[in-house]
């Protein structure tokens, strides 16, 4: 594993972002014993506007909080796209609603129909952002399977564990490539 | 509703990845606050959000006042009836508490003030990071007067100045400010909370004389004068009021009695720096450049020495973790050993000045200042040293 992972998740408000950035936070320092730093920016809006959530998971102490060029990108919105799609390293891995944003092919961009199939296989499109944790967790090894249902079950209304456990395994089960 | 849980480690300490301002909260309950008044105020409402749903389960009370004047007025009565006590706020709010902070100056009053800075002046810009209150939390309220403010720079450090200034705040008989800005206060981090037995709490000292020897403010056992709370069942009566006033609490304008009571609460805090003032220093031993912050400046200064320690720039970090008083003595040995000094801050240049004055004459001193609202980063630092 690399020393630091930069990642961003954007999208608009409403989508759940910042909420599957709290997870993820909580999954790999809690549960799984990394270092961690969440921030995170979003509009005075409750749904719509731009939102965004940034962590560094680390396997030691994290000095400065935030990312510069990330790792790891997710992108649920045109806007957010075009204002993240340059700010990533060359290596870096994106992940991309295709379902909701037009992308151009390249290496390491993901396309992943994720609203779609919340909705269509899931059955609800507010689950969106834990399929993408799903996919997330399908393509790196930064956090473990165990620890982000664990903290996502933790947060959730009752009533709905068994939508957002199928919804997280679906993401972790599909299979994408970068198309290149 | 709250946005985060608490679990425990495998040695039955609490932890959680939660908020700097939920940290804060967490921490004032594990350090015995059972009484918090406020007015929320972004960026500090968590804290009044926490309390006021987890006040009541530890048999606290959480008060919404009118106002921050009243707030401040509120944890100064609730404290004087012996209970620890915390306020929580931002600018525009601890503008308002200034003169209730006085009060609490003048008359010994153990509480904690929350100040999360967001960028003024006024009303400013409300979920916006700032460090412009530094000087505010020296001088806002006015005469002389002695204050301990801290600040942290992570999470974790603000869970563990809540206690140490609680601690503070009981054993010298002083208000205590955090001083947190919009960054610290709404990053998630990890804490662990420590077990009650770990933690050293500090309670205020209480009288050993009898109820009919009682003074409100004996200087016969010390600086810091016994305390008997308000309402006490044994008798022991006092009186407390904004004027100067002699042993009984009672007003006077004797200078006999007026210049040993102001040397006296200077004093308990001056003569204790040992034991008030708290910095950090990384790589001040071979450091060319020298950064000097507090608050969560100090992790992008730790970023840009990471950083520039690659390219060959020898940098080192001072962290002012106790802001006030100020750490004169730190830096007067690092001004005289390294040459650059940078002061890093989110205002127009205020701590500054006390760098250096504390240097005196020794060092480069320059100031690096960002006030737009937006936090600072490694490279913004790192275009200054060259």
């Amino acid at each position: 594993m690399k020393k630091v992972y930069e990642i961003r998740f954007s999208g608009s408000g409403g989508q759940g972002i910042i909420t599957a950035g709290m997870v993820l936070g909580e999954a790999a320092s809690v549960f799984d014993g990394k270092y961690v730093v969440q921030t995170q920016s979003y509009g005075p809006e409750a749904r719509g506007g731009a939102c965004k959530t940034e962590l560094m998971i680390a396997d030691e102490r994290v000095s400065y909080p935030k990312p510069e060029l990330a790792d790891i990108l997710l992108v649920m919105s045109q806007a957010s796209y075009d204002k993240y799609i340059d700010e990533v390293k060359e290596d870096a891995w994106v992940i991309v609603d295709s379902s909701t944003v037009k992308y151009k092919p390249a290496r390491g961009v993901f396309p992943v129909p994720i609203t779609k199939l919340a909705e269509e296989v899931v059955g609800n499109k507010v689950v969106a952002n834990v399929v993408a944790m799903g996919v997330l967790s399908s393509l790196t090894n930064i956090v473990s399977y165990e620890a982000l249902e664990r903290s996502l079950l933790n947060r959730i209304p009752r009533g709905t564990e068994e939508m957002n456990k199928k919804a997280l395994k679906l993401g972790k089960t599909l299979e994408f490539k970068d198309n290149v | 509703m709250l946005f985060y849980k608490l679990y425990k480690d495998k040695d039955g300490r609490k932890v959680g990845f939660v908020q700097g301002n939920e940290a804060c909260a967490e921490a004032a309950l594990a350090a015995g606050v059972r009484f918090f008044a406020g007015y929320p105020i972004t960026p500090s409402s968590e804290i009044a959000q926490v309390l006021a749903e987890k006040l009541p389960m530890y048999g606290g009370r959480f008060i919404q006042m009118e106002d921050e004047i009243a707030a401040m007025a509120a944890i100064i009565g609730a404290s004087m009836t012996g209970v620890k006590t915390l306020t929580a706020t931002s600018g525009p709010g601890f503008s308002l508490k200034q003169e209730n902070i006085g009060y609490a100056c003048m008359n010994e009053v153990p509480c904690l003030i929350v100040n999360v800075q967001r960028a003024g002046p006024s009303t400013g810009l409300p979920t916006q990071v700032s460090q412009g209150d530094v000087m505010q939390t020296r001088w806002g309220t006015h005469g002389d007067h002695p204050i301990v403010v801290y600040s942290p720079c992570s999470v974790e450090e603000t869970a563990e100045l809540t206690i140490t200034a609680i601690n503070t705040s009981e054993k010298y008989r002083t208000p205590v400010i955090l001083l947190m800005d919009e960054t610290v206060a709404h990053m998630r981090e990890k804490i662990t909370l420590p077990h009650e037995s770990e933690m050293k709490l500090f309670n205020r000292t209480r009288a050993t004389v009898e109820p009919s020897d009682f003074r409100s403010f004996d200087t016969r056992f010390g600086d810091v004068p016994p305390f008997e709370p308000y309402g006490n069942e044994k008798g022991y009566r006092f009186h407390i009021t904004g004027l100067n006033h002699d042993e009984n609490g009672f007003p006077t304008s004797r200078q006999d009695e007026v210049v040993p009571y102001m040397d006296r609460i200077h004093r308990k805090i001056y003569n204790n720096l040992d034991d008030i003032i708290k910095v950090k220093e990384w790589n001040t031993d071979d450091a060319d450049f020298l950064l000097i912050a507090f608050g969560t400046t100090v992790r992008t200064c730790l970023g840009a020495m990471e950083k520039g320690r690659k390219k060959g720039l020898k940098i080192g970090v001072l962290q002012l973790i106790t802001v006030w008083p100020f750490a004169d003595k730190v830096v007067a040995r690092l001004a005289k050993k390294i040459e650059n000094i940078f002061v890093v801050e989110l205002n127009m240049g205020q701590i500054i000045n006390e760098v250096s004055r504390a240097a005196a004459g020794h060092g480069k001193i320059k100031g690096i200042n960002k006030y737009d609202g937006v936090f600072i980063t490694p490279d913004e630092i790192l275009t200054h040293l060259k």
